[in-house]
């Protein structure tokens, strides 16, 4: 019974501990970036099973990159089979630039989204589009890994 | 508030040119000119009148302080200490002892007196030149007793017109976004405030997001963005009524509104298809005209004063610069060819320069050009700080500050700041709440 115990005891430790290392790798941000394109999974969230629901951009950038595509081909199939739902991107950017410029640029982003996913048969009527240019941010850091996390188009169901 | 005010200027003796103090403001003042602000003077009849109504102890030595903290915040002139002063406010006024005020190194001295008239309230002043022994001016102001900060205002303007030639600032106010909240969900509210922070007012609830608050030159108008029913529209509102209303009927999001220095047009961005561009709208026959037509992002628009001109940025050469073109958008000149972003840019009320934001190697700037993009001149550096806007008359700029969070991403803050077109006379502009987005009115009574 005691020994149980202690047993239970140094496991919840042994767990703690796995823990705080974890924590202490994110921090260190190792392979959550691709030149300063977020890579990593901390923000995503899934529109279903294995359909994430945000692409990253690099700064100043709206091009896709290949893991963006992939998303968004995820997210085109999802959406051909719920053919009912409708969605809004809503397109971001970092802290790094001036509001009005910034406004304009997560416009550029969710487009870039949009485009892709109506090249994969999306329908346009389906999608809207919506910048908050830096005054949404997942992310309140002021250093690198925080504005990749932050240089984003999220796909948000509308109904 | 505005249009109720009246305003009797009695001019005594006209503004003559005997004056021999002169304010040099066209370079760093590293050497303010000194000078005394007497208590005004008030008999205690109307001392006790005031006390009733406006619950202050002393308005005369009220509205001296209010003259004070403006000169001073100028950077331009050192109000001396009062407890130096060796006449009293009611002698003074009369016929100052120039020797005392000599004595204490003066070379200015305002003194004034402070009266209930038919429910009114009269104020006159007087600027005394110390060195040449005579007075420069004397003005007289009656008012509703509400408006007595303002008086503090003009009396201001009228003293900083006085001694450097130029037009004040002081009676005018700041719109601004009220922010709170944590990073990643401020609350932001439209807020007006007089120049020197006081009479605070929030315009907007903090229900939806709203940014870029500018004044009409002209009246009492101001374009912003809001974010209403999650539809980012420019809208209108005037700040005596209360009435808003969106601009033009935009299948998009509208943003980055500025009126025309004649205020019958809004120039703003539209955004569509991942392309923003330039456009007006005339407010009253609401005739939209397209201004550019560039797959880049053209945005940040500013009219030159005479309305001849628009300055913009634009990242057509594939990265954010600062163009100008003619008002109906022929003729487009890239004019910042330094090294790092420009954006911003707002051109200065006398039409001679450009104010902008630059970003460069992690830090941003705000600096002024010549129109041709010639003598650019950086006036402070910081972690993050964008968005100039002009004093009425030129002198000074107003911008806003945010912080670096730490590793936790805690500690963020944003806040109103002014400094000189010369980088001196770098301060806070103090806020009840976080700030951002300032406009600074034009001269409100004039």
């Amino acid at each position: 019974m005691k020994f149980n115990k202690i047993l239970k005891n140094a496991l919840l430790i042994i767990v703690a501990c796995l823990a705080l290392s974890a924590c202490a790798t994110k921090k260190a941000g190792t392979g959550q970036m691709q030149g300063d394109v977020y890579t990593g999974k901390d923000t995503v969230e899934y529109l279903a099973s294995g359909v994430p629901d945000r692409v990253f951009f690099a700064t100043n950038e709206s091009v896709l990159t290949t893991a963006s595509r992939e998303t968004l081909r995820k997210q085109a199939a999802w959406l051909r089979k719920n053919s009912k739902i409708n969605i809004v991107l809503e397109g971001h950017a970092d802290e790094r630039g001036t509001r009005e410029y910034n406004l304009a640029l997560g416009e550029r982003r969710a487009n870039a989204a949009k485009d892709y996913l109506m090249t994969y048969g999306v329908s346009s009527d389906r999608i809207s589009v919506l910048s908050y240019g830096k005054e949404r941010p997942v992310d309140s850091g002021s250093n690198p890994l925080s504005w990749s996390k932050n240089r984003r188009s999220v796909t948000v169901k509308a109904n | 508030m505005i249009r109720k005010l009246i305003l009797l200027f009695l001019v005594f003796f006209p503004s003559n040119t005997y004056g021999l103090i002169k304010v040099d403001i066209t370079r760093g003042n590293l050497d303010p000119l000194p000078l005394a602000v007497s208590p005004l003077a008030i008999d205690i009849e109307s001392k006790n009148k005031f006390k009733k109504i406006l619950n202050k102890q002393d308005i005369g030595s009220e509205i001296s302080i209010i003259v004070e903290r403006n000169l001073k915040t100028s950077g331009l002139f050192n109000p001396l200490n009062k407890e130096a002063f060796l006449q009293k406010p009611d002698i003074a006024n009369l016929k100052p002892r120039f020797e005392d005020w000599k004595l204490i190194k003066a070379q200015a001295l305002i003194t004034g007196k402070v009266n209930f008239v038919d429910e009114k309230l009269r104020v006159e002043f007087r600027l005394w030149d110390i060195l040449a022994g005579r007075e420069m001016m004397a003005l007289a102001f009656t008012t509703v007793p509400t408006n007595w900060r303002r008086v503090g205002h003009i009396i201001s303007d009228k003293v900083y017109e006085r001694l450097t030639g130029e037009k004040g600032y002081f009676d005018t106010r700041i719109i601004y976004v009220a922010e709170e909240g944590p990073k990643t969900q401020r609350v932001k509210k439209l807020a007006i405030m007089d120049q020197d922070g006081f009479n605070n007012k929030f315009l907007t609830l903090g229900n939806e997001l709203v940014l870029t608050p500018r004044f009409n030159k002209t009246s009492q108008l101001v374009t912003y963005l809001s974010y209403f029913r999650n539809l980012p529209r420019v809208y209108l509102l005037d700040i005596e009524t209360g009435t808003q209303e969106v601009v033009g009927d935009f299948p998009g999001m509208t943003f980055a509104p500025r009126f025309s220095p004649d205020g019958k047009k809004i120039i703003m961005s539209f955004a569509k298809d991942g392309n923003s561009d330039i456009y007006t709208m005339d407010l009253e026959s609401r005739v939209v005209d397209r201004i550019t037509n560039h797959p880049s992002i053209d945005t940040s628009p500013s009219y030159s004063p005479d309305g001849k001109f628009i300055s913009f940025n634009s990242d057509r050469s594939g990265y954010q610069q600062i163009y100008v073109m003619d008002s109906n958008g022929k003729n487009v000149k890239r004019i910042s060819f330094g090294k790092g972003l420009y954006g911003t840019p707002v051109w200065s009320p006398r039409g001679d320069l450009i104010a902008f934001t630059k970003l460069h190697k992690g830090k941003f700037y705000i600096g002024v050009m010549r129109t041709d993009g010639s003598g650019e001149r950086l006036l402070t550096e910081n972690f993050y700080q964008e968005a100039p806007s002009w004093s009425p008359n030129g002198r000074v700029l107003i911008f806003y500050r945010e912080t670096k969070t730490n590793d936790e991403g805690k500690g963020f803050s944003a806040k109103l700041w002014s400094i000189d077109l010369t980088g001196y006379n770098e301060r806070e502009v103090k806020t009840p709440t976080d700030a951002s987005d300032p406009s600074w009115s034009s001269l409100l009574s004039n």
